[in-house]
Formats: C-alpha cells, sequence, structure tokens
C-alpha cells in the first residue's frame, strides 16, 4: 500500500489561508491503513486546523468527508457537492488522490495534506516500512524475494557493499543489511546459485526518470 | 462594570477502575477538590482516541486532565501506557497548533489515592487559571482574567481547595 504521513499544522494553515471555506477530503484507502488520511485524521486535522486558525484570527470555516477512494472517478463524484460549496479542497488522499480529485475539478484548488512516502507495509502497529521504489524493473525473483533496490541503501545489485556490521546497515544502523537478508533467504530456498550470477546494469528507464509513466492495455480498452 | 472571574473548565478522563474510584473514595472520605473539573468515566484510558482530546479544546475545555493507573497496574495490561503515547502526542500537536501543552496533562492514580487525585485535580485547575481561558472559545477573557481563588469560611480544613498548594503531586508529563 502507499504510506504517507501528515504535514504540520502550521504548513497546512499556510497552505489554506486565502481560503475562508475548506474541505478536508479523507480517502479510505492506503492512507486509511496507514493512519494518515481516513476518517479518523480528517475530524483530527479538520479539528486541528479550526483551533490554529481561530487562534490567528483567521476566519476558516472546514468541513469534513472522507471517500472510499480519492484515485477513483466513481467515488470522487461522491464529493461533488461538498467540493462544491467549498472555496478549496485539502486532500489528505496520496499524491495520485489529490491529482484525481484536481483534475476533475477545474475550478477548485486542491492541495495536498500529506507528504506521500512510499510503498511499503506495515511491519508491526504503529510501525510501516518501505518495500518498494515501483522502479519500474522488477528484479525481486533474482534476490529471493528482498528488493535491494529499496532496501540497499546503495542500491547494490551484485552483493553487499561489506560495510556492514553485525548484519546491520553501515549507512543506517537501525535497519538490517538487505545483501544479509538477501544471502540468508537464498540460502533458506536454496538457491546460493543465483549470486553467482553478475547483474548487468539496471534499466532505469522504466523508472521515474523520463517524464510520466503510462501503461495501456489495449485488450482491456473498450 | 465588573470583570467576570475566570473559572477555569477542566475535563477529567478518569478510568474507571482506579482515578474513578478515587474520585469515588474522595467523596466517601470527604475530600473536596476545585468543582471547575468535569469528570467522565471511561472503561480504561486506553480508551482515549486522538480525536477525543483535540475535540474538548476545540468545543471549550481550558484544560484536559487523563487520570489513569499507575503503570503496571492497568486493568487491561498496558492501556495507561497507550494512552500517555497519545497524550504525549496531542501535546506536541497543541504545540504545532499554537496551545499550551500545559492545558493537557495525564496522571497516574491508583483507587486508593483519593487525596493525590485531588491535588492532582487541584494543581490541573491552578495551572490553567495561570494559562487563562481557551483562547479557542473564549478569546475576549484571554487578557483578562481576574485571579480568584475560594475561600470558604465553613469548609473542611483537609479540604484540598482551601489549600491547593498543598501538595505537588509528581506528574507523569
Amino acid at each position: 500500500m502507499i504510506v504517507a504521513e501528515r504535514k504540520k499544522i502550521p504548513e497546512l494553515l499556510d497552505i489554506v489561508k486565502e481560503h475562508q471555506r475548506l474541505l478536508v477530503l479523507g480517502c479510505g484507502t492506503c492512507v486509511t491503513v496507514c493512519l494518515a488520511g481516513g476518517e479518523r485524521e480528517v475530524g483530527i486535522i479538520s479539528s486541528a486546523l479550526r483551533i490554529a486558525s481561530r487562534l490567528q484570527g483567521v476566519d476558516l470555516a472546514v468541513e469534513e468527508l472522507t471517500i472510499e477512494r480519492q484515485c477513483d472517478n466513481v467515488f470522487i463524484e461522491q464529493a461533488a457537492d461538498a467540493i462544491e460549496r467549498n472555496d478549496a479542497v485539502l486532500s489528505l488522499g496520496c499524491g495520485a488522490g489529490v491529482q484525481a480529485v484536481a483534475e476533475r475539478y477545474h475550478n477548485k484548488p486542491v492541495y495536498a495534506g500529506l507528504n506521500t512516502t512510499f510503498i511499503g507495509i506495515l511491519e508491526e502497529q504503529g510501525i510501516w516500512t518501505e518495500k518498494c521504489a515501483a522502479c519500474g524493473a522488477c528484479v525481486l525473483h533474482e534476490y529471493g524475494g528482498i528488493c535491494p533496490v529499496t532496501r540497499c541503501a546503495k542500491r547494490m545489485l551484485n552483493g553487499p557493499c561489506g560495510g556492514s556490521r553485525e548484519d546491520r546497515c553501515e549507512v543506517r544502523p537501525d535497519v538490517p543489511c538487505a545483501w544479509q537478508l538477501i544471502y540468508a533467504r537464498l540460502k533458506e530456498i536454496g538457491q546460493l546459485d543465483k549470486l553467482q550470477r553478475i547483474a548487468p546494469p539496471k534499466d532505469w528507464s522504466h523508472s521515474i526518470d523520463g517524464g510520466q509513466r503510462l501503461i495501456v492495455r489495449q485488450d482491456h480498452r473498450i | 462594570m465588573e470583570e467576570v472571574a475566570f473559572e477555569p473548565r477542566v475535563l477529567a478522563f478518569c478510568c474507571h477502575y482506579c482515578a474513578y474510584a478515587a474520585a469515588d473514595l474522595a467523596g466517601t472520605m470527604r475530600i473536596q477538590y476545585p468543582p471547575n473539573v468535569r469528570i467522565i468515566r471511561t472503561p480504561c484510558t486506553g480508551r482515549l482516541e486522538t480525536e477525543f482530546l483535540i475535540k474538548a479544546f476545540e468545543t471549550g475545555a481550558d484544560g484536559v486532565l487523563v487520570a489513569g493507573c499507575l503503570e503496571g497496574g492497568c486493568h487491561y495490561t498496558s492501556g495507561n501506557l497507550y494512552a500517555k503515547r497519545r497524550v504525549q502526542y496531542m501535546r506536541d500537536m497543541l504545540e504545532e497548533m499554537g496551545l499550551e501543552k500545559e492545558r493537557l496533562r495525564m496522571v497516574n492514580i491508583s483507587a486508593a489515592m483519593a487525596r493525590p487525585l485531588s491535588d492532582a485535580i487541584t494543581d490541573m485547575v491552578e495551572t490553567v487559571r495561570k494559562l487563562g481561558p481557551n483562547p479557542v472559545t473564549r478569546n475576549g477573557h484571554k487578557s483578562k482574567q481576574v485571579e480568584t481563588r475560594v475561600e470558604p469560611s465553613n469548609a473542611n480544613p483537609q479540604s484540598a481547595i482551601c489549600n491547593p498548594k498543598s501538595k505537588q503531586v509528581e506528574k507523569t508529563l
């Protein structure tokens, strides 16, 4: 899922300072699970904005709404009335959600209330970790299901850098060395021979450089 | 025209198994505490969500006191420890919003600690009295607070209200 975290209240207040009526729009999918932009967070951030704006003497009316998914037009439509009666939208969706809402409502400013951070998983209650960099050319099959692009600080594809200490990354001692994990995993599944292979330079043309990425499925076009 | 005295409105979320029982015991023992406090009983302080705390401030509480069990003594094992983290999160958020974090406090009280609860409430009320009204809802009174301390002539000499600074309760936050 997509993991995000909320912006600080002073920054949010600065973003919406030109407006008197604001819709705080939550998303019921990824950002709900990562406790950043769901219905509960919409309530908290809306209350915080009301309090902070009153303290600054700013006249700001805040309406709250959470839709099931902000990156889907079917659900965005459900927010049409609320968006219409407000001056601006503070979206608590991920970057995709913010843009999906903005593209649909040309005459309304739509602002991002969250910093979309990474694609990851809930490691344990209250802890999320990045697992995928969406590089566009997945190599997980070569490395026992552990991504060296995301989890190695140096993105090494041909073995460890040699700097790890006690199985911990030398750049980030709070995280395990990805190559130690890869070695242990490959050993466990009997595929250590995969480490004999020399990986060629990774093809980064599928990654974020070169502009917006696009997937077209002609078989699904109508 | 005489200025209306500021009387703090403090909301106290009290755990059913400790602080609420301590408040009950305070009544039985005839220990008085300031009438500025409104007690809400919760099944455990772990029941408190962040939004409860922020809503309290948004809707006019001058201060919020969270009273849970002693650490290690939670009826549900660790609810008070969760509450402690949420209170800390909200204290940081209060500062982000521009409110004083001292308006929110958590104390740990056992069911037998009627006097410390009374002292904690008194201390909280006095802290909030010094900070002044919650500027979110009572902006007009912000700069014109009047210090008033009720000294009833026929009060119990052991009453906490008569001697609000009798004992400083150790705060967990």
